[in-house]
């Protein structure tokens, strides 16, 4: 047996049970941490297809990052459950139909299509790693700048949504400071003066 | 055993398939719930990833792989916005409940 057949069929049922638990899971916290089991399981099948820089980018940004955000989120966040799930039995039906037409369907084109023909002999490449940058650097810098614009973008948009002031803090505000008029802190009031009983 | 040889494109393909059908239903079962809406879309961003890859494999090119590079920062880029969003919709209405979000009914 092929050890690369053995290696293609345990990841891909890992991965389509983790998939498969991770819309299926009642708590938030642990279909993301089903997700988290998807991503790495798909990193292993990229390093299979020699793709090693973006199984590694992969784990880094979207399961270092991405994931931990939604655990921060899920776990932040107080929600009751009981309700959401109510009507999961009555889409069950639905959901399975369309998810067994739609993969019946994508099965039908791949497989049928004849794609198997065209099928270049597989070259060696100098290192994954130095091809994609080459190609990043020269063909596609454009797309790469404006991806870190699109990044940058993301950043602002996520504070400026989020970011409240903390209530408590106390802090100098020099305008305010220097705009002040003396009619701001001092009032003359005019009394008479008491005579004192004697 | 003829389909134990060495994985195929179509193989692969039809993994991704697998992938893309299973979060296409969960949107459909869990049209509730907020946060499993957005995993079900990294769900589906995964399986179409795992299509351009094994496209670049199979047939030499490299343009896949650049593609799914910039697929993995707008899919960062998307998670965080979204994922600010639901929080700031958390702190208005108080719950994750889709149908809670019915502000702009007439």
């Amino acid at each position: 047996m092929n050890f690369e057949a053995a290696l293609f069929y345990f990841f891909a049922a890992i991965l389509i049970f983790a998939a498969l638990r991770v819309v299926t899971a009642r708590n938030p916290v642990h279909a993301a941490l089903w997700l988290v089991l998807a991503f790495f399981t798909a990193a292993a099948i990229w390093l299979l297809l020699r793709a090693e820089f973006l199984a590694i980018v992969l784990v880094l940004v979207y399961v270092g990052a991405v994931m931990v955000l939604f655990l921060f989120v899920v776990m932040m966040l107080d929600v009751n459950f009981d309700n959401l799930r109510q009507d999961f039995r009555s889409y069950i039906p639905v959901g399975a139909t369309v998810g067994l037409l739609v993969l019946l369907e994508m099965t039908l084109v791949l497989v049928g299509g004849g794609l198997g023909k065209r099928t270049v002999a597989v070259v060696a490449q100098p290192s994954n790693t130095k091809a994609l940058g080459r190609l990043l650097y020269v063909d596609y810098v454009y797309p790469f700048e404006i991806a870190a614009v699109i990044l940058l973008v993301a950043i602002i948009a996520a504070i400026a949504l989020t970011w409240r002031p903390r209530k408590d803090s106390r802090y100098q505000n020099p305008s305010e400071q220097v705009k002040v008029r003396r009619a701001d802190r001092v009032r003359l009031i005019k009394m008479t003066a008491e005579k004192p009983d004697s | 055993m003829a389909f134990l040889t060495a994985p195929t494109l179509a193989h692969y393909l039809i993994l991704g398939a697998i992938l893309f059908a299973i979060s296409m239903a969960g949107i459909f079962l869990n049209r509730k719930n907020v946060i499993i809406l957005l995993m079900a879309i990294e769900l589906m961003l995964l399986a179409v990833n795992l299509n351009f890859i094994s496209f670049s494999y199979y047939l030499g090119d490299m343009a896949g792989q650049v593609f799914v590079f910039f697929i993995l920062t707008v899919a960062a880029a998307e998670s965080a916005i979204g994922l600010a969003i639901l929080v700031l919709l958390f702190r208005r209405v108080g719950s994750i409940d889709v149908d809670d979000l019915d502000k702009l009914k007439g």
